[in-house]
């Protein structure tokens, strides 16, 4: 039994090799692409639809006013990012269903390469949105001593995501195996539905988490409507005084 | 290791190219398809709100023009309640000119019927009192009353005027033929003849034959035979036929004279009136 399926490697050439990590990942690829394709082949805009074009609507709005809710401003600049991120997570657990089939998210080499994509989306976003020097000064905030804290932070926060799911992913593979071998028939189809619950779940909080701190990095560029108005509350009381104390002179 | 770190560049590659395909394939043409549904929604509703305020619109000109009917009705309605008004007055007044019409002409019926009447009673009474009173005078004949007849009869020829005379004499110079009563008929017979309701005594006779030869005989000889007859429908009276002529004094030509004026009385009061009205009723009647 491999514990991840890094090990299990079909070809090797030095330091390139094809394991079964790369393999399902190629398939689950060809599976989404496909279906997209199908799916949006004949896409209707009237009120009646294909089931597939409803259902992938549903999950992509659904995304979209996640993203929304969030506080991000445009969804639909993020929304290939985190939408895939939820996909490739999701279909990856789903697919726990078909025996023999190892998740690639159980690999860490998986997790820490999304975990990386995030890492590395978070600031080219930030920079995107509000330039380089307001990127880099919100390092700074709330005071400059918090640097090192939040350099830190966006280490450990990415070593999460990447051990979050992996562990989940992981854990979840693991257990079925050895149930499978103490109590081969009823525990392990219980323990496969809540392997899919928890895939689900995961998938949920990696790409909400992902988005959550996407918006983190992009919370400068938000419009002043959209944060405390505290400026249009201290002009508000100016206004409110400036009677009074003209009457006192 | 449970880090392969070819495996995780791999898989960020294969991740990235999973984000490109399936923004292409799956995000693109989904976002776009909300859109067009979108757009397509919001087209309807504009145009459905087009059509609401279109539909508004003209309610609201149904609504005007409802408005205007009703008007229009009540107006028209109003006129023909005023014309219907108009025309039973119209025809109130010419029912009541054809009642008044109708009871004039039955008024100037009445009033005719209530003349001929009136008329026929008049007669009717002139005759009854005549009879009455030629039954009276029947009654009342006797020998008395007929030596005063005879007196008055002589008193009569004797006051006899020039013409009345000429026109006597004249009679007597013609062919002498008088009337004569014989059981009931008249012939004509020569003479003169004197009638009388009852029989004239002797000396009666003589005085009148006397009295007339006394008249007639003073231009003419007196040849012609005088002859006396007694005749009850004169009831009271005396005459003398001779030729045609006749000279009488009774009660019946009294009666009758005033019988006779009373008539024309009668004539010349209702006559003008009666035939204006019979005038009036052949026009109504035309």
């Amino acid at each position: 039994m491999h514990l991840s399926p890094d090990d299990l490697i079909f070809w090797q050439y030095g330091f390139l090799k094809l394991n079964a990590t790369i393999l399902y990942t190629w398939g689950l690829m060809l599976i989404l692409a496909a279906g997209s394709k199908i799916v949006t082949r004949r896409l209707s805009i009237g009120l009646e639809r294909a089931h597939g074009q409803n259902l992938l609507e549903i999950v992509i709005i659904a995304t979209y006013k996640h993203i929304e809710d969030v506080g991000l401003r445009q969804p639909r600049r993020y929304l290939s990012f985190v939408g895939t991120l939820f996909l490739f997570i999701a279909i990856a657990s789903l697919f726990t269903i078909i025996p023999g089939y190892a998740p690639p998210t159980g690999s860490l080499s998986t997790t820490a390469a999304l975990a990386l994509c995030v890492f590395f989306a978070v600031p080219l976003y930030g920079i995107k949105e509000q330039g380089l020097a307001r990127y880099l000064r919100s390092y700074l905030e709330p005071m400059p001593i918090m640097l090192p804290f939040n350099i830190i932070g966006e280490f450990s926060r990415t070593l999460a995501l990447a051990v979050r799911l992996f562990g989940n992913m992981m854990s979840g593979t693991m257990i079925l195996a050895i149930l499978l071998a103490i109590t081969p028939f009823i525990f392990p189809v219980i323990l496969s539905a809540l392997g899919l619950l928890t895939g689900m779940v995961q998938a949920y909080i990696f790409s909400i988490l992902a988005t959550v701190y996407i918006a983190a990095a992009t919370n400068s560029a938000r419009p002043d409507s959209m944060r405390p108005n505290r400026s249009s509350l201290q002009e508000n009381v100016a206004k409110a005084d400036k009677p009074a104390l003209e009457r006192e002179k | 290791m449970l880090i392969d770190w070819f495996t995780v560049i791999a898989q960020a590659v294969n991740f990235l190219i999973l984000v490109w395909l399936l923004k292409r394939l799956l995000y693109q043409p989904i976002l776009e398809a909300l859109d067009a549904r979108e757009r397509r929604i919001a087209a309807e509703l504009a145009d459905a709100n087009a059509k609401k305020m279109e539909a508004e619109k003209e309610r609201h000109v149904f609504q005007q023009k409802n408005d205007e009917f009703d008007l229009q009705r009540a107006e028209l309605l109003r006129k023909a309640v005023d014309e219907a008004r108009a025309e039973r007055g119209r025809l109130i007044a010419a029912a009541r000119q054809d009642a008044q019409e109708l009871r004039a002409k039955w008024e100037r019926a009445l009033k005719l019927e209530y003349h001929n009447l009136s008329q026929a009673i008049a007669r009717q009474t002139c005759a009854e009192v005549f009879a009455i009173a030629r039954r009276v005078l029947a009654d009342l004949a006797n020998t008395t009353l007929e030596a005063h007849m005879v007196e008055a009869f002589i008193k009569r020829l004797r006051k006899l005027g020039h013409e009345e005379k000429v026109q006597l004499t004249s009679a007597v110079r013609m062919p002498a033929l008088v009337t004569s009563v014989a059981a009931g008929d008249e012939k004509l017979v020569p003479g003169i003849m004197v009638r009388s309701v009852f029989e004239l005594s002797a000396a009666q006779q003589s005085m009148i034959e006397s009295v007339l030869k006394e008249i007639l005989g003073g231009e003419v000889p007196f040849e012609v035979p005088v002859r006396f007859a007694a005749k009850p429908d004169l009831i009271s009276g005396i005459e003398v036929v001779m030729n045609g002529y006749k000279l009488a004094w009774h009660v019946a030509d009294y009666l009758a004279s005033m019988e006779k004026e009373i008539e024309e009385v009668l004539k010349t009061h209702f006559q003008p009136e009666s035939e204006s009205e019979l005038k009036s009723q052949a026009e109504d009647k035309a």
